[in-house]
């Protein structure tokens, strides 16, 4: 069981959370809404909560709770850039279908 | 396929639901737009890795626009059709603008806001400025990836409703929407996150290419209010390169230059001064046209010589403002540097002396006004925390009010308000059957309407005829969060209402303001002596038109004694209308009044009798 980060994307987070100032890493999780039933969650972490289950990938933290860990196991988050665009990719085995924008998903 | 950006914990956008808001700075020799991502203010980079949009736009003959560096390359061959700097003209008639004369334009003239003539047609600066936006909005489009929610765009101090309304106008042709507009240095303010800072006063030193703004900024709970503006519409970056190079002109004995050679010069001198800024010494090195060298070395120490006077020029700006502000120099909490010129050493050293701290300048002083204008408008858009409380204020420079009878103003809002802001204020009839009412909206702080800056005029019509004093009319004066008025009036029986959004057509400059208010001090005590006089006028107007609808409707009821005391008064009263006694004026009311007050009572028994005749005392509501 785990959750990775690509180079890009670590060097990527590790840059905003020094501009940023604070926090201890990532969190992922998903959460039910959008299109296709479920929705990806990217946010800073400030704190660590004790159900938490931490990977740490190129240095960087990554917290996911335990409800949304089946959901992205063996996921890797990679940093893309679309044109002027740039942002996060999740790059998730358990994923069947999702909408055309990728913001949500099923499994 | 989307990519996601990192929230702030808890914030994570619903899918399809992230508000895309950047911020705006649309400057007079650059622009920038900038964002809020992975929560964290960027600026957005065009595709060749440029942060900087040069403010200039071209016009070509095949229809075509060109904005930003095409347009600066074409400016010098194609001058007539290149804008540059059309901030300048926001908002403005011809007369408003300084030194047409050595500009390269076709200026059309009608009365209104100046405009352009270019090879595609007559171009109003608000339509130039919005190929401007255009350009941005595409940008962050891309960058975003995504339709926009909103924006930000920053505007100086001290432009006025036109000029402010304009640069609005402009956001709207380009398709861009305007959360609000906000105030350059308090955008400025907000990059450093001062609103959260300690409350107190904070300044601005804005040294940009081709103009100088200082600003203070006094923080209260959150909000930053805009205490003073001043400023030096001609001096900047610009005059350090041409000390430079007036210099190597000195020092490499060369012939004068040709345009192309003078160009070089130029560009050389920039650099040299934009290298100073780490280094000690530039080298400046140059083939010319005319075949002759140019190689110097220039010092730091040097630089920093020659172009001490416009260093300390910089300063006579920023003594008036705080003296304006009635502050000394150490009640400064902190001074944030914008613009590119702040990069030079010796500036900040003349900054750090005067204020006796060192000003901030970690963040790009090209970019902060941006940054700050982009965080705001995430804020507005709705990406924070509900719990987050964010509310910025400006005041507004100068009262509002209304053309009362005689000639005077009736300050609505006062100056300094914090805006948003509505007031409202009750006026009434003034003659029996009166349907109809004038507005006359002014802006100023004198008490005559003559010495205030007529705004707009508008009619109420539809009210009920009523005895005068009788109607209610409710008169609403609404300014929003970018300074600009709406004024509506309604009567309240019936609800007939009439409004009027103010968008006036000349703009005031801050020297009018400031000017406008320097009056208002000088003449306080005439101006009270010309309110007292006029008052006493309306008063003595509306007593002599009810004493004639008295007299013709119920003459009968005075003794002839008695109406010869009154028609006695109503000569001495008339006799004095016209006079500037206001003292004398009052004197001829009053006995006009006391002669009346029998014929008054009398009426008033009269009327009574006959409301009250034939009914029984149960049925009348007393």
């Amino acid at each position: 069981m785990a959750i990775t980060l690509t180079e890009s994307a670590a060097r990527h987070v590790s840059s905003f959370l020094a501009k940023r100032g604070k926090g201890v890493g990532i969190r992922l999780g998903v959460r039910t809404s959008g299109c296709s039933g479920m929705a990806y969650k990217l946010e800073y972490a400030d704190d660590m909560q004790s159900d938490d289950i931490v990977f740490e990938s190129h240095g960087v933290k990554v917290l996911v709770d335990p409800k949304s860990l089946p959901y992205l196991d063996g996921t890797e988050l990679d940093f893309a850039r679309q044109g002027l665009n740039e942002g996060f990719r999740f790059n998730n085995p358990n994923v069947k279908d999702q909408c055309g924008c990728g913001e949500s998903f099923n499994v | 396929m989307a990519l996601l950006q990192i929230s702030e914990p808890g914030l994570s956008p619903e899918p399809h639901k992230q508000r895309l808001a950047v911020g705006i700075d649309l400057g007079t020799t650059n622009s920038l737009v900038a964002t809020v991502r992975n929560g964290i203010a960027v600026v957005l980079s065009d595709e060749q890795g440029h942060p900087l949009l040069p403010s200039v736009v071209r016009y070509r003959g095949d229809a075509r626009v060109e904005v930003g560096f095409a347009a600066q390359a074409a400016q010098a061959r194609d001058a007539r059709n290149t804008v540059v700097s059309v901030k300048r003209f926001m908002g403005r008639g011809l007369k408003d603008v300084a030194h047409v004369e050595s500009m390269p334009y076709d200026f059309v003239d009608d009365g209104g806001m100046v405009r352009l003539r270019t090879v595609a047609g007559v171009k109003s600066p608000v339509e130039i400025s919005a190929e401007i936006l255009r350009v941005l909005g595409e940008r962050a489009r891309a960058s975003l990836g995504g339709e926009l929610t909103g924006s930000v765009i920053t505007v100086p101090a001290y432009f006025d409703d036109a000029q402010r309304q304009a640069t609005k106008d402009a956001a709207r042709l380009a398709g861009i929407n305007v959360l609000r507009l906000l105030n350059e240095p308090t955008a400025a303010a907000i990059a450093y996150g001062l609103d959260n800072a300690a409350e107190g006063v904070y300044a601005v030193y804005d040294l940009g290419g081709g103009t100088f703004d200082f600003s203070v900024l006094k923080l209260t709970r959150g909000v930053f209010e805009v205490m003073a503006t001043s400023g030096d519409a001609v001096l900047g970056g610009d005059d350090f390169d041409q000390r430079i190079f007036c210099w190597i002109l000195d020092n490499a004995h060369v012939s004068p230059p040709s345009a192309e050679d003078a160009r070089l010069l130029l560009l050389k001198a920039r650099q040299a001064k934009e290298y100073l800024s780490g280094e000690p010494e530039a080298h400046i090195g140059a083939r010319l046209a005319s075949g002759e060298e140019v190689d110097l070395v220039l010092a730091a120490e040097t630089f920093t010589h020659l172009t001490h006077p416009l260093v300390a020029k910089t300063l006579v700006p920023v003594r008036k403002a705080l003296r304006d502000a009635g502050l000394r120099p150490e009640d400064v909490k902190g001074v944030v540097m914008v613009g590119g010129a702040t990069r030079m050493p010796q500036v900040q050293r003349a900054v750090a002396e005067y204020f006796h701290q060192e000003p901030l300048t970690n963040l790009d002083p090209d970019k902060v006004v941006a940054l700050g204008a982009a965080i705001q408008a995430n804020a507005l858009a709705g990406n924070r925390a509900a719990d987050e409380d964010w509310l910025l204020l400006d005041v507004i420079p100068l009262s509002l009010g209304l053309e009362t009878m005689g000639g005077l103003a009736e300050k609505v809002i006062p100056r300094n308000s914090t805006i948003p802001v509505a007031r409202a204020q009750e006026f009434t009839t003034y003659k029996d059957g009166q349907t109809a009412m004038s507005f006359h909206v002014v802006q100023g702080e004198r008490e005559l309407v003559s010495e205030c800056r007529s705004l707009a005029r508008f009619d109420l019509r539809g009210i009920p005829p009523m005895t005068a004093g009788a109607a209610r009319i409710r008169v609403t004066f609404q300014v929003d969060a970018d300074g600009l008025l709406s004024v509506s009036a309604r009567e309240l029986a019936t609800g007939v209402e009439a409004s009027i959004a103010v968008k006036p057509s000349y703009g005031l400059g801050d020297e009018e303001i400031a000017r406008m208010l320097q009056d208002s001090f000088a003449h306080a005590s005439d101006d009270m002596h010309a309110r007292v006089l006029r008052e006493h006028r309306v008063e003595a107007q509306r007593l002599l038109d009810a004493t004639d609808v008295a007299l013709r409707e119920d003459g009968q009821l005075l003794s002839t004694q008695e109406r010869v005391a009154v028609d006695a008064a109503l000569v001495q009263l008339r006799s004095r209308m016209a006079g500037e006694d206001h003292r004398a004026l009052r004197q001829a009311v009053d006995s006009l009044n006391a002669a009346t007050m029998e014929l008054a009572a009398r009426r008033m028994d009269q009327s009574i009798r006959q409301a009250l005749s034939g009914r029984r005392v149960d049925t009348v509501g007393i």
